[in-house]
């Protein structure tokens, strides 16, 4: 295989990687701070792509031009939802969390179908067909843009979370519960704000996917698992690593499937999770204390 | 453009009904002496949602605009009783059983190889009769049965249908492409085709050689890297086995990695089927598919057709209504020689099935003993221009061959 | 003879004995209970038709999986959520056996075993010895989990993806050695194996196994330090756990008939064995079989509901069932059973 061939495998590995890490870095917020298991974290996904879809077959507005309302409303909505629902189930067992969180994702999943349908919806832009030769490198213009997102949006939260004032709140919150509540946080507001991000998060990073890929009402788990295959690999907690491991993944994902069969690729993936639990549980970026 | 939500079921009967009234006004005078009998229950088993949702929903069009047909070919009526299988084996078996409880004397479906096996045992064990639509696992009609019956190609008959259509259209445009890459998702169906290719092809002598096998997840949402690998392989044409979201996946890599095959040979869905034209628009264009077809040159075809256009219009007549409607017409055709909905009587009159006015590419519906229709062909056609045109066998052909593919970077 | 009535007599004394260890402190009103629900089990299939045959069978199997699940999740605390490998694995091994060699599907579920118990092994070690707990440890399940789908998917011996077909056996007669016959049959052999499990389960929880690991659940550092080896006690749990969920898989390729590793291993079929005992209450005897009634009663009761109101709308089942079972779990967080056996005056010991 020419070596052409390698490098633009790779560019899609780091350009698609960057896009799961945004997602993946709405959940490294949810579970590092909230330590809520969010098992519908796919189908929130999924959610922010048909609003995409929608805005777009209707109004004809760019994706990319849409992130910022629809990672509002999904933030309103990741708000909402733990406020609502889920803050009563912080304190509870993992399974039951897991139950609330896969009963959701079932009734997201089955409302889109009956909402949408279940043909594939995709967003058709002028550029969709794009891409920039440079060299042997044949970059897909689409995925560049997503990529650049991503990166932007991932900086404009680090930035949040270093510098804003509630940023940093929510990092008390993660570090350390009670020491936050005896200096007198409202923490049950914090959490739900955290959520709202995170579900922002994904919201962005769903609208960039549908740049990438089509939506149908059932592609929810598969990024769901995703999501968590990557917090753990790069790091809970480390918003970088969340960045880093979906980079690890895409690229290993991509060069997998050119190297052996593209079916199993994601084999790799799971071996490098299992991998990263044994021997670095805290994840490459992760910091010890969990 | 908004969905339209169905919440009755006899609204949607009576619609069809109205629709295909129109096109047979005058036959329903006469058939109403056929129709003194009480209607034949059908159980109708589909993938309706789950993962599957896309095919089950796109069969029951063809149960949908069934009834109106049925009584202008002067064939008795049916009471049709849907189930959603959920795309789950389990849950297929479950209704099944409850179907035949609810009084079902007949049972059509399910698309999926898994979910109709499960059904077929549950047919098989209470003796009613099952007419599997759409399923290509050949293991289905080895087991024996009495009572279960199949009008689709297996995955053996796909393949050899396909390389036969193939030497054809080599032999009708003069040439052919000398190397492939072969292209199909790791599924059920694309495995069982992947395995019938080496034992099957060598029986043709076809011109080109396999360089490459890629084979990809079907839940895979991103197919470079795939493509990638495929264009690596410098073959002249792409032989493909895939679905819908699979092959327009694939063709927008082909794209965006600039690299244009001689020629797209499809021995599966996907590439001729309406989200894919309609999706890709211009860059549909080319495809060429060795695939269970209708026959456009028969009669019934036509009203097929029709009735389809009034019930849903916008969307073109293909592979999962034909051979959908072709069950029910089974059906009713069965009831009528056989005179009683008992099941014993209804599977002997299928068995003895013979119906040359039908819709699907071939002879027309006989069973053989294992129950299986073993006289079916696939039909070559090739995308043009939104549509669908037909290239072979000679019988149905309606169009001629583009030979190669016109360059994806050209079109606009 | 003389003789032989002697060791009758030492045997049915043992046997009461036994009984009397495993049952002896139920209060009457649950053995009543108990012993009404057997009863209407054991003549269901004259009471009622096929269809509601098939439901039960259903039911019983994931209150057989649930109990299984259970075990690690109840009494040894570790949340698996890729219980499915078990399974698949049990099928595999005596589906590939039956088709290629006419093993028959008990000899085959005794070759399951020290794959399963192996497999178990493995990932209990892998958590155990790092220290994988909690949300990690369930993670890591549905990573061996999907290993296990995707590598079968291409392994040619069980026919990778395009599935294993069983030759299916008229119905003319049962064969049970084979497992070929109609449902019935079947009817009985799961109840069979879910009575045996029930039993089984309660022996181990009566017996010095189940207090150490209703030590370990509650507080792992404590049992230590009272010397009970937890590793040793967390591994036993996890593999008693995979080898009966592996029978589970036997039957399941024996009824069915088929297998697809797409759809054996899926990570929906491990989320569905776990459900019920969710449901019906973690750690308690009686959860995951009343777990699987209600949820297997609520899938039943809204499709009827649904095809009665004319409601022909495919995923609508699904939402209201998403619906119930947030309420249930916002509602119950016990679980079903506790709240149950309230209601009915037998409560049992929360453990």
């Amino acid at each position: 295989m020419p070596i052409d061939v390698y490098l633009n495998v790779t560019t899609v590995g780091i350009l698609t990687g960057l896009v799961y890490g945004l997602m993946a870095l709405g959940l490294s917020v949810i579970f590092g701070v909230v330590r809520v298991v969010n098992f519908a974290h796919g189908e929130m996904m999924s959610i922010a792509m048909y609003l995409t879809v929608l805005l777009f077959s209707s109004l004809n507005l760019d994706p990319l031009v849409m992130l910022v309302p629809i990672a509002a409303v999904l933030f309103v909505f990741g708000y909402a939802l733990q406020a609502g629902l889920i803050n009563p189930f912080i304190s509870r067992p993992e399974h039951s969390q897991f139950l609330l969180l896969v009963a959701l994702a079932l009734i997201i999943v089955n409302a889109l179908l009956i909402i949408f349908g279940p043909d594939a919806r995709t967003v058709q832009t002028a550029y969709a067909f794009d891409s920039f030769q440079v060299g042997p490198l044949i970059v897909d213009a689409t995925k560049l843009y997503a990529g650049a997102a991503a990166i932007v949006v991932a900086a404009l939260l680090f930035g949040f979370f270093r510098f804003a004032l509630i940023g940093k709140a929510i990092r008390a919150c993660a570090d350390n519960y009670t020491g936050a509540l005896v200096v007198g946080l409202d923490v049950k507001r914090l959490y739900a704000l955290t959520f709202g991000i995170g579900a922002a998060c994904v919201g962005a990073a769903g609208v960039m996917m549908t740049l990438i890929v089509d939506v149908t009402p059932i592609i929810g788990p598969t990024y769901t698992l995703l999501a968590f295959v990557i917090v753990i690999t790069g790091g809970l907690g480390s918003m970088a690593g969340a960045l880093l491991g979906g980079l690890l993944i895409g690229v290993t994902e991509a060069l997998a499937g050119l190297l052996f069969t593209p079916s199993a690729k994601s084999m790799f993936a799971f071996a490098i999770l299992v991998l990263v639990l044994l021997f670095r549980p805290q994840g490459i970026l992760g910091r010890r204390s969990i | 453009m908004p969905r339209r939500i169905r919440v009755s079921r006899r609204h949607l009967l009576a619609s069809a009904v109205a629709g295909a009234t129109s096109v047979a006004a005058p036959a329903i005078l006469r058939a109403q002496g056929a129709s003194s009998r009480p209607p034949l229950k059908v159980g109708v088993l589909l993938p309706r949602s789950g993962f599957e949702a896309s095919i089950g929903q796109d069969c029951q069009r063809g149960v949908d605009i069934a009834p109106g047909i049925l009584k202008s070919l002067n064939l008795p009526e049916l009471a049709v009783m849907n189930a959603d299988t959920e795309s789950n084996v389990d849950v297929a078996r479950e209704r099944a059983e409850k179907l035949i409880n609810d009084g079902a004397q007949l049972l059509v479906g399910a698309f999926d190889s898994g979910q109709s096996t499960a059904i077929a045992q549950v047919a098989e064990q209470k003796g009613i009769p099952f007419v599997i639509n759409i399923a290509a696992a050949p293991d289905i009609t080895e087991q024996g049965y009495k009572f279960v019956f199949r009008n689709f190609l297996t995955a053996q008959m796909i393949l050899s249908s396909a390389f036969e259509n193939q030497l054809e259209l080599f032999n009708l445009i003069g040439a052919f492409p000398k190397s492939v890459v072969f292209m199909h998702v790791n599924d059920t169906f694309g495995t069982a085709m992947a395995k019938g290719i080496n034992a099957v092809m060598p029986k043709f002598n076809m011109p080109y050689k396999i360089l490459d096998e890629v084979s990809y997840d079907p839940t895979a949402r991103d197919l470079s890297v795939e493509v990638a690998k495929a264009k690596g392989a410098n073959a002249d044409a792409l032989l493909a086995v895939s679905r819908l979201n699979d092959a327009m996946l694939i063709t927008r890599e082909l794209v965006k990695q600039r690299w244009t095959p001689q020629a797209v040979l499809s021995m599966g869905p996907g590439w001729y089927e309406d989200q894919y034209l309609k999706t890709l628009g211009k860059l549909s264009s080319g495809p060429i598919s060795f695939v269970p077809f209708q026959d456009p040159n028969k009669k019934l075809t036509k009203v097929l057709e029709a009735a389809l256009a009034k019930a849903y219009p916008g969307i073109n007549l293909s592979t999962n209504h034909v051979y959908t409607f072709e069950a029910l017409l089974i059906a009713a055709d069965a009831y009528k020689r056989a005179g009683s909905g008992e099941p014993k009587a209804l599977a002997d009159a299928i068995r003895t099935t013979n119906i040359t006015d039908n819709v699907s590419i071939g002879p027309g519906i006989q069973f053989n003993a294992k129950g299986q229709n073993d006289k079916l062909k696939c039909g070559t056609i090739q995308n043009r221009g939104g549509k669908l045109v037909t290239l072979a066998p000679k019988e149905a052909a309606n169009a001629k061959p583009e030979w190669p593919m016109a360059p994806y970077q050209n079109r606009a | 003879m003389a003789a032989k009535t002697k060791t009758l007599a030492h045997l049915a004394d043992r046997f009461a004995r036994l009984a009397a260890l495993v049952f002896g402190d139920v209060p009457p009103r649950s053995m009543a209970l108990l012993g009404t629900l057997l009863a209407l089990l054991l003549i269901a299939p004259w009471l009622i038709n096929d269809y509601l045959l098939t439901v039960l069978i259903i039911v019983l199997y994931f209150a057989f999986t649930g109990q299984a699940w259970n075990i690690m999740m109840g009494f040894a605390g570790q949340l698996s959520l890729g219980h499915a490998i078990y399974a698949g694995l049990g099928g595999y091994i005596a589906a590939v056996l039956f088709a290629r060699f006419g093993i028959a599907p008990w000899l085959g579920f005794l070759a399951a075993i020290p794959a399963a118990a192996a497999c178990g092994a493995m990932i209990g070690f892998l958590a155990f010895r790092f220290r994988v707990a909690g949300v990690y440890f369930a993670i890591l399940t549905i990573a061996f989990a999907e290993f296990a789908r995707i590598g079968f998917d291409h392994l040619e011996f069980v026919n990778a993806s395009a599935g294993l077909f069983l030759p299916v056996a008229q119905y003319a007669h049962n064969d049970l050695w084979h497992l070929r016959g109609n449902p019935t049959m079947f009817y009985y052999v799961i109840l069979a194996a879910a009575a045996i499990v029930f039993v089984l389960c309660r022996a181990l929880l009566k017996s010095r196994v189940g207090y150490c690991w209703l030590a370990i659940r509650e507080d792992e550092q404590a049992a230590r330090s009272l010397g009970i080896d937890s590793f040793r006690y967390k591994m036993a749990a996890v593999m008693i756990s995979a080898v009966i969920t592996s029978f589970a898989g036997v039957f399941y390729a024996f009824f069915y008939n088929n297998l697809f590793p797409e759809q054996v291993f899926n990570i929906s079929r491990s989320i569905e064995m776990i459900l019920g005992p969710i449901i019906g209450g973690i750690g308690t005897l009686f959860g995951p079989i009343v777990g699987a009634f209600v949820l297997t009663g609520l899938a039943e009761a809204l499709n009827t509901m649904l095809i009665a109101l004319g409601f022909d709308l495919p995923g609508a089942k699904q939402v209201f069932y998403g619906v119930c079972l947030l309420l249930v779990v916002a509602a119950l967080p016990d679980g079903v059973w506790p709240w149950l056996a309230r209601l009915i005056g037998v409560e049992e010991r929360r453990r």
